[in-house]
């Protein structure tokens, strides 16, 4: 008899025990704020208490993940006052004794460390699943070894480069060949001189080099 | 009608005439004394290349929106065809007949105008310097782009990991990027914060890509503008394409055309439209004229100054439409970001699910909860939200295109597309304007003999472009932003404007209206009509001198600040305003003065050489005749004995 008693006080008292616990502005309870339309739009399904009860197995999971050595059950986790916002207070009870509140940075060590899978379990992110006072991590930056500007500066400098080279050069043969086709163009006309001063014509300006050792002898 | 013509004496010996000008084109061109252009296209495509330039992009946008809209187009299209068009046709024909450069078209209408041909030289070498450090911004952004995230996206983390860089995260990403990561600017002009490596590449890489452009003058400048004068229009219809699919676009449009006719009684309106022009035309740089000396004889160049105008005018209208497409994009989206921060603070506060405040019950919802809770309401420091305000956050310039256009840009998904899209066609307009201005450098210098004929042109236009690359070191230093703007607001501006008045009056009172109209119907066959005549003789000069006398007060007058970056300042992220240094006084009479004195100070100087060498001859002469004299009487003295 007095242990049925005990029992109903029990049952009708743990309820009660663990809204005492559990109050906004706790010391040891977080606020989580969900905006589901906001991440979602068209694909948002409904926060019910089905989503409720995933969310603290989510929370249970995470406090067993950081704390192997303990196993935190859904019961663990306390919520309360929950608003048409979706936002809630939670607290975390120890495994051990249901009165033992886990203290503030553990329950947060934990939330940073499963944060991610936390997030994907309700296909949401860290600004539409806030969990007020704890921050966000921030992504690794991603360094590569070399910056990609200097790659393709690269790339575009040596092909600039390439391209002035090749000009120059081209230039320069064509040069070559103007100076090359004017010495021929020059033997012809030495050959046709011949012919013209048979002639009697004068063709002028080129030097004859044909005639120069002859003019060595002539100095007699 | 000779309503006044200054004595001209020796005109007719300096020039070729009509005869001989039909002779040099009847003889074999190939005597590569003077390039030509392979065909009429290259000259277009080359012209068009050198007006259409970045004011375009980010000048007349800015312009039409704060001057009253639609309203702006009123002055635009009238001072266009009052000031524009007229003294196009001027320098293509002056430069058609006479065919020389600049300096060498002054100096043979008289000895004494040498100075407007130097004038113009210096203009253009001291904006091809600067002009071409923005070109090596637009490189580091194009080199940048190549990532799948744009590095001006997001901020970097400081130095712990544990937060983001404070400056970044007080101002935005993409001002970081701009000021920091790209500029690292220096808080006043007068710390100079050494040289910038990244940007000593880009500015390499720069020169280079002229240099390749220019290396033999025309001949490959011509075959560049097919592709730099063109791929702007592509890309441009691009993002008109892209740009008309995205959310506010429409509505950055409306407001950029909304005409508010009362601007046009404001006078500033008229003076900057006036301003746009002439700037636009890229005129009295002496590279038109160089182009235009390289056609034929009988081009038309009446119906080139036509097209090139109107292809001028419509490439504004075209690019504001498009870049406003895009603004009205980035306004509604900071629109909706400002509106939905205060809507979820007001949930948040409120405990409201979500959806029961939206866009269109937000001020019902505010009202009342003002009514009920005033305090909670104040305590939110709720931001006011107006798309106006947003849409006239007008920026132009360099502010436009690499912060304002660049943010947009990280808003649109393929970012690094329409990234590099952007900045290359940045860089042709850019490039097709550089044509201009270096050949507005190069030919006058092979005129004054600065280099020996015997030298071939490529390494001509290498040594310029390495000389020009070093001193261009100024504006890669951490203060070299300052400079630049200094540079652009001096240099550019008001010996520009006394150049082409004085090329006007030269041409039609000192070369002579009725010579000027003979040689015009000896090039393209008619004597051009009363709005020529009109448009020469008054009209235009007469504008000139309004908006130079404008100008110059407005520049003297005012109290000479500029804008900087200054994290440790209050105001912090708005630009810091502080007063120019007392030397900065010095560096500003030399960009501005240097050339405007160039007019007079040669004619002055020309004057006295040829008085000494007037009075030197006549005392050889009078030498002469006493010796004649001396010799008459002996032979007299002679033949009398």
């Amino acid at each position: 008899m007095l242990v049925r008693i005990l029992v109903l006080l029990y049952l009708a008292g743990a309820p009660a025990l663990a809204q005492t616990l559990c109050q906004p502005n706790a010391s040891n309870g977080y606020r989580v704020r969900i905006s589901i339309k906001t991440a979602l739009g068209n694909q948002a399904y409904e926060w019910n208490e089905n989503e409720m009860f995933l969310f603290r197995a989510t929370m249970a999971f995470a406090m067993r993940r950081c704390y192997k050595t303990e196993t935190y059950n859904v019961d663990n986790i306390i919520v309360c006052n929950q608003t048409l916002r979706v936002s809630f207070w939670f607290v975390v009870t120890s495994p051990e004794n249901s009165t033992m509140l886990i203290p503030k940075a553990d329950v947060e060590k934990a939330v940073s460390m499963s944060r991610h899978r936390i997030n994907n379990a309700f296909l949401l992110t860290d600004r539409t699943l806030e969990f007020l006072g704890i921050h966000p991590t921030l992504a690794e930056p991603v360094n590569p070894d070399t910056p990609p500007w200097l790659i393709v500066f690269g790339v575009v400098i040596g092909a600039v480069f390439a391209g002035i080279i090749a000009l120059l050069v081209s230039s320069l043969l064509q040069k070559r060949r103007k100076e090359k086709g004017m010495m021929e163009d020059g033997q012809d006309e030495e050959d046709m001189q011949v012919k013209g001063v048979e002639n009697g014509n004068v063709l002028d300006g080129i030097y004859n080099r044909g005639f120069t050792d002859d003019d060595r002898f002539t100095k007699l | 009608m000779t309503l006044l013509q200054l004595p001209n004496p020796g005109l007719e010996d300096r020039i070729l005439s009509h005869e001989e000008l039909d002779k040099l084109e009847t003889e074999e061109a190939g005597r590569g004394d003077r390039p030509k252009w392979d065909n009429k296209t290259q000259y277009m495509l080359t012209c068009v290349g050198f007006c259409v330039g970045l004011g375009n992009v980010w000048r007349f946008p800015y312009l039409c929106q704060s001057h009253g809209g639609g309203a702006f187009m009123i002055p635009f299209l009238i001072l266009l065809v009052l000031e524009g068009v007229p003294l196009l046709h001027l320098e293509f024909a002056i430069g058609q007949r006479l065919r020389k450069g600049s300096l060498g078209v002054w100096s043979t209408i008289h000895p004494y105008l040498a100075g407007v041909g130097i004038a113009s030289m210096f203009v253009s070498l001291m904006i091809s310097l600067y002009y071409n450090t923005i070109m090596a911004w637009v490189m580091w952004y194009l080199f940048n782009s190549f990532q799948e995230t744009l590095p001006w996206s997001q901020c970097p983390l400081n130095y712990n990991l544990t937060g983001l860089v404070s400056e970044c995260e007080q101002s935005s990403p993409v001002d970081y990027f701009w000021y920091r990561e790209t500029l690292n600017t220096t808080p006043d002009i007068g710390a100079n914060g050494g040289l910038q490596w990244w940007m000593v590449l880009c500015l390499v890489s720069a020169w280079a890509v002229l240099y390749i452009c220019i290396i033999r003058g025309i001949e490959t400048t011509g075959k560049a503008v097919y592709v730099t004068s063109t791929l702007p229009y592509v890309v441009l219809s691009i993002f008109l394409i892209r740009g008309l699919t995205l959310k506010g676009s429409l509505s950055g449009v409306v407001f950029l055309f909304t005409p508010n006719l009362t601007e046009l009684t404001n006078p500033t309106t008229w003076l900057d439209a006036g301003a746009q022009v002439f700037y636009s035309f890229s005129i009295a740089f002496g590279g038109l004229i160089s182009f235009s000396s390289y056609n034929s004889v009988h081009n038309n160049c009446e119906q080139d100054a036509v097209i090139i105008s109107a292809v001028n005018g419509f490439t504004s209208v075209y690019a504001a439409t498009v870049i406003y497409t895009i603004i009205g994009f980035r306004a509604t989206e900071r629109f909706d970001n400002c509106l939905g921060g205060n809507i979820l603070a007001l949930l948040n506060t409120f405990d409201l699910p979500e959806g029961n405040v939206t866009e269109s019950n937000y001020d019902q919802v505010l009202q009342s909860l003002n009514g009920t809770y005033p305090e909670v309401i104040q305590g939110l420091n709720l931001k006011t939200c107006d798309l106006n305000t947003f849409l006239s956050e007008g920026v132009e310039g360099t502010g436009l295109a690499f912060i304002v256009f660049t943010e947009a840009i990280t808003k649109m998904p393929a970012s690094p597309v329409w990234s590099v899209l952007f900045f290359i066609m940045l860089f042709c307009l850019g490039l097709s304007s550089m044509f201009g201005n270096i050949e507005g450098v190069l030919v006058p210098l092979q005129d004054l003999g600065v280099f020996p004929k015997s030298w071939p042109k490529e390494s001509t236009t290498g040594i310029t472009c390495v000389l020009c690359c070093i001193v261009g070191l100024i504006f890669v230093q951490g203060s070299g932003n300052y400079w630049l703007s200094l540079f652009d607001s001096f240099a550019g501006s008001i010996p520009l404007l006394i150049i082409a008045f004085c090329e006007m009056v030269g041409v039609v009172y000192l070369y002579g209206i009725d010579r000027f109209n003979d040689d015009i119907e000896f090039m393209i066959g008619h004597k051009p009509n009363f709005f020529w005549q009109i448009t020469w003789r008054f009209l235009s000069p007469a504008i000139m001198l309004v908006i130079f006398v404008f100008y110059f007060i407005t520049k003297v007058t005012e109290t000479l600040l500029y804008k900087t970056w200054n994290p440790e300042s209050e105001n912090f992220p708005t630009l810091e305003e502080k007063p120019y240094p007392a030397w900065i006084y010095v560096i500003i009479f030399i960009l501005a003065g240097i050339p405007s004195l160039a007019v007079p100070g040669t004619a002055l100087f020309r004057c006295l050489r040829r008085k000494r060498s007037r009075k030197s001859e006549q005392q050889e002469l009078k030498t002469v005749c006493n010796q004649m004299d001396v010799n008459d009487k002996a032979q007299d003295g002679e033949s009398r004995t």
